[in-house]
């Protein structure tokens, strides 16, 4: 099981995502190095372990109707109330050519745990996403997680 | 001798015993997703079609029928070409789905024709497109690397260039005419085009980053290298291309920016990272707006976006939620 927090110390507050096969979210998470913890693709893994406040990194999978956009194993994540508690916030990820259904999970996630919707951006993000979510999260860490901890 | 007794075996495609998962998620979306043009009202654009000057008709016909070549592509040989290498039964499933949208996406390109357009008009832009260098150069560019014999994975390659990239240079024009609430059927049309194209790039992108990772280091470079070469050679007639399309309304630069942003996406299906820097890949925001209406960009860090106001009519139902 993934420690928690993961280690880089000094960042706050730390990652969880998903990134699937195709491995986009894995790619931007891995060049904005901050700390960060995947959640498996595998559907029987364990899931990470939090015990602090978190921001939530996930794609999206919507077919045209917008169903199935989560994947289930962030549903299992969000779905124990211990670790839903320390979300401070969501980053929804996809591609704007899938119209209206563009970082839906994202939204879905914001709504469903009533966290702010912190930013969207595209497949493994450019290097304008990197600057802006690390600027933002750093200002993240200065306020809102440290009220919500 | 048992192994080659086994080859000979006809073996019946199994969807209960899945050897990459990703097949069937990509599956269930693509027939999810299916459509076809009789869905879309597109008469109602005729009194919008009306209000275009005869140049404005005139190059959104050739790049319609533009369109409709690279769809041909795909449909005959592209989609085709791969299924040779496909690594399991259920790839080539997919691959047997995305030949038939092709087709189904050339076939709604004549569906706006005869719509909109006389006879005239249509015949007149399909042999613009035989004798267009710049069309005919990219036909000829990724169909070369579509040949029997060649590299299975530079073929993935060039065909993600195809799904990713080669298409914007046409698809501007229809975002750009309904963020102008002109064509706003036909956008509808495209759009689903678009979402499909989206759905192809990933799949056979993922699948050349299957492909990709069993191999050394040396050829993982050589890949690459051809990746980008290929990626040059194809923007620079896409450069052109562009030129000659919108010198005339005076859309070239935008719509190059528009190239960039999608050549840095394709490379990305691909697994490897941009090429063009932000400053030249930043698209015109009605485009982006036409591209996913209802989604416009957040940014809570910075105060930009509607921050905490949270997207309408969401599908939230889901029977796994527990709360």
């Amino acid at each position: 099981m993934p420690a928690w927090p993961p280690k880089v110390a000094g960042r706050d507050p730390a990652l969880v995502y998903f990134s699937s096969a195709s491995g986009n979210t894995h790619r931007f998470v891995t060049r904005l190095d901050w700390a960060a913890t995947r959640i498996a693709v595998e559907p029987e893994a364990p899931l990470p372990v939090v015990d602090a406040p978190f921001v939530l990194v996930c794609p999206t999978y919507a077919d045209g109707q917008g169903r199935g956009a989560v994947p289930k194993q962030v549903l299992r994540f969000l779905n124990d109330p211990a670790r839903r508690r320390h979300i401070c916030g969501v980053i929804g990820t996809g591609n704007r050519n899938f119209g209206a259904t563009y970082a839906l999970a994202g939204r879905i996630i914001s709504e469903k745990c009533n966290v702010p919707l912190l930013y969207t951006m595209e497949l493994a993000g450019t290097d304008t996403d990197i600057a802006r979510v690390t600027d933002g999260l750093r200002k993240l860490g200065d306020n809102l997680c440290s009220t919500v901890s | 001798m048992k192994d080659m007794l086994d080859t000979k075996i006809t073996r019946a495609i199994n969807w209960n015993r899945m050897k990459d998962e990703k097949d069937l998620e990509v599956w269930n979306r693509l027939t999810v997703n299916f459509w076809l043009p009789e869905k879309v009202p597109l008469s109602n654009d005729i009194p919008s079609w009306a209000t275009l000057t005869d140049h404005e008709k005139q190059l959104t016909i050739r790049v319609f029928t533009g369109l409709t070549l690279l769809d041909t592509i795909q449909n005959t040989v592209g989609a085709p070409s791969l299924m040779p290498d496909a690594v399991t039964p259920h790839e080539e499933a997919v691959l047997t789905n995305i030949a038939f949208m092709e087709a189904v996406h050339a076939r709604s390109y004549s569906s706006i024709f005869s719509t909109l357009c006389s006879t005239k008009e249509i015949d007149e832009a399909f042999r613009w497109s035989e004798e267009n260098p710049h069309l005919q150069a990219k036909a000829r560019t990724i169909l070369d690397t579509y040949a029997p014999g060649n590299d299975p994975l530079k073929r993935k390659i060039a065909s993600v260039f195809l799904e990713s990239f080669l298409f914007y240079s046409g698809f501007y024009l229809p975002m750009y005419w309904s963020s102008r609430a002109k064509l706003t059927n036909t956008a509808d049309l495209i759009r689903l085009i678009i979402r499909d194209e989206a759905v192809h790039g990933y799949y056979i992108g993922y699948k050349f980053q299957r492909g990709y990772e069993k191999l050394s280091e040396d050829k993982q470079q050589e890949l690459k290298d051809y990746a980008f070469n290929l990626m040059f050679e194809l923007y620079g007639i896409e450069n052109e291309y562009t030129e000659e399309l919108y010198d005339g309304i005076g859309l070239t630069e935008d719509v190059k920016v528009f190239l960039h942003y999608n050549a840095n996406k394709a490379l990305q299906n691909l697994g490897f990272e941009a090429l063009f820097p932000p400053e030249v890949s930043e698209v015109n925001p009605a485009i982006l707006a036409a591209l996913s209406p209802d989604s416009e960009n957040h940014d809570f860090f910075s105060g930009s976006g509607s921050s905490y106001v949270i997207g309408k009519a969401v599908a939230t139902e889901d029977e796994d939620w527990d709360f």
